[in-house]
């Protein structure tokens, strides 16, 4: 296993890997993408209550569900960074960051125009919404961070430091509309027992979350691989593998 | 483990765990003010405070929407099946609005326990279905168009 670590960490193998790998995902993910949006959007039945506006849900959950799960690929590789100094993780948590902000943002921007038509608010500061919004910021925070410092061990060591006091997070909007009143509802799809969502539209909802998760990586991968390009452009090793 | 990487690790371990504890326990001690609204058990209980503005939410009582015929106020019950409190509202209610379906409203409760709401808010709940299915879970026949499409009822 850690083998695979210290193979990843080594810059030459993961422009390698990175390459590869974008080339593997970007059909699937296209693919998916649009097969997903035509199932979702055009085929699935409306919903008895909402009618067509319910539509929303299939852009609206996974880019939340990959937003969330994000920040934790975030956290984990800010904890590499910081313990094990691993160089390409300080280059996944700075590719990553603007990623899961732009899903965040996404999430939030469609909930507030699902909002409108069927609560009739665009906003609501309940625990739900505050709390994503909240991941928003840190985002964005871990972004600056990367940004502020001249010196990069040391941009690295804050944004690796943030990410991990932001992970409380995570659990939190996770579980809101559990624990506390909201007027968000709370999960439709649950990992034990059977599914608030009928499966008509279950399955196309799985594929969106599966094809978001695949955009995720392949942005970033991209991101990476575009950094690599920049920070090794003067080393024989990258000029090897571009020429 | 090098001995200088198992201490950064503690280290990383200390800041999830201390800021975990710390917010749970704001989070916690902020409960009343992080809930969005309050339940109709905890109005008749006493519990919400009257003359300043509140929300409340519950699901509107079966049969108990009275609508005015002069004007636009529209008077329900909202239970919790422990309490329930009398709304009224003057306005536009939402499309999903409904008896037997969950709402949020904000406005003053009165010394006398009614409520007037100064906006009223659906509540949806996770329930996702094609209207044939609903219709058969109510052993109806599907009719079309009983759907909602965002405009009229």
């Amino acid at each position: 296993m850690w083998s695979i670590v210290h193979k990843m960490g080594s810059p030459p193998w993961f422009y390698r890997f990175a390459n590869r790998a974008i080339a593997w995902l970007l059909p699937i993910v296209l693919l998916a993408l649009v097969v997903g949006s035509i199932w979702g959007l055009l085929i699935a039945p409306p919903d008895y209550r909402q009618g067509n506006s319910y539509r929303i849900i299939f852009i609206h959950v996974p880019a939340a569900v990959v937003a969330l799960a994000g920040y934790y690929v975030m956290a984990t590789a800010g904890l590499m960074s910081l313990v094990w100094k691993i160089k390409m993780a300080d280059t996944a948590m700075r590719a990553l960051a603007p990623v899961g902000a732009a899903l965040t943002f996404i999430a939030l921007v469609t909930g507030s125009i699902w909002g409108k038509p069927t609560w009739g608010a665009w906003w609501v500061w309940d625990a739900r919404i505050t709390s994503m919004l909240i991941l928003f910021f840190l985002y964005l925070g871990v972004m600056a961070l990367s940004e502020a410092f001249d010196n990069k061990a040391a941009a690295a060591k804050a944004c690796a430091v943030l990410s991990l006091v932001g992970t409380v997070n995570i659990p939190i909007i996770y579980k809101s509309v559990d624990w506390w009143y909201s007027l968000h509802q709370p999960a439709s799809i649950k990992f034990t027992g059977e599914s608030a969502i009928d499966t008509s539209m279950l399955y196309p909802l799985l594929l969106m979350i599966l094809a978001f998760y695949g955009l995720f990586a392949l942005s970033v991968l991209l991101r990476m691989r575009t950094e690599l390009l920049l920070t090794y452009r003067q080393s024989a090793w990258l000029n090897a593998e571009v020429s | 483990m090098h001995p200088k990487r198992k201490q950064r690790l503690i280290i990383s371990i200390c800041i999830v765990v201390f800021s975990s504890t710390a917010i749970g326990l704001v989070s916690y001690a902020l409960r009343g003010n992080i809930n969005l609204f309050y339940p109709p058990a905890d109005v008749t209980a006493g519990i919400a405070p009257t003359d300043r503005a509140i929300r409340v939410g519950g699901m509107v009582v079966e049969g108990s929407i009275k609508r005015s015929e002069t004007d636009l106020t529209t008077v329900f019950l909202v239970t919790d099946y422990d309490g329930s409190v009398e709304i009224s509202y003057t306005g536009i209610l939402p499309d999903l609005f409904a008896e037997g379906e969950g709402v949020v409203a904000s406005g003053v409760l009165g010394r006398d326990g009614r409520f007037v709401a100064t906006e009223v808010l659906a509540k949806h709940d996770e329930n996702y279905m094609p209207p044939e299915v609903a219709a058969a879970l109510e052993g109806k026949k599907p009719k079309a168009g009983s759907y909602n499409l965002g405009e009229g009822g």
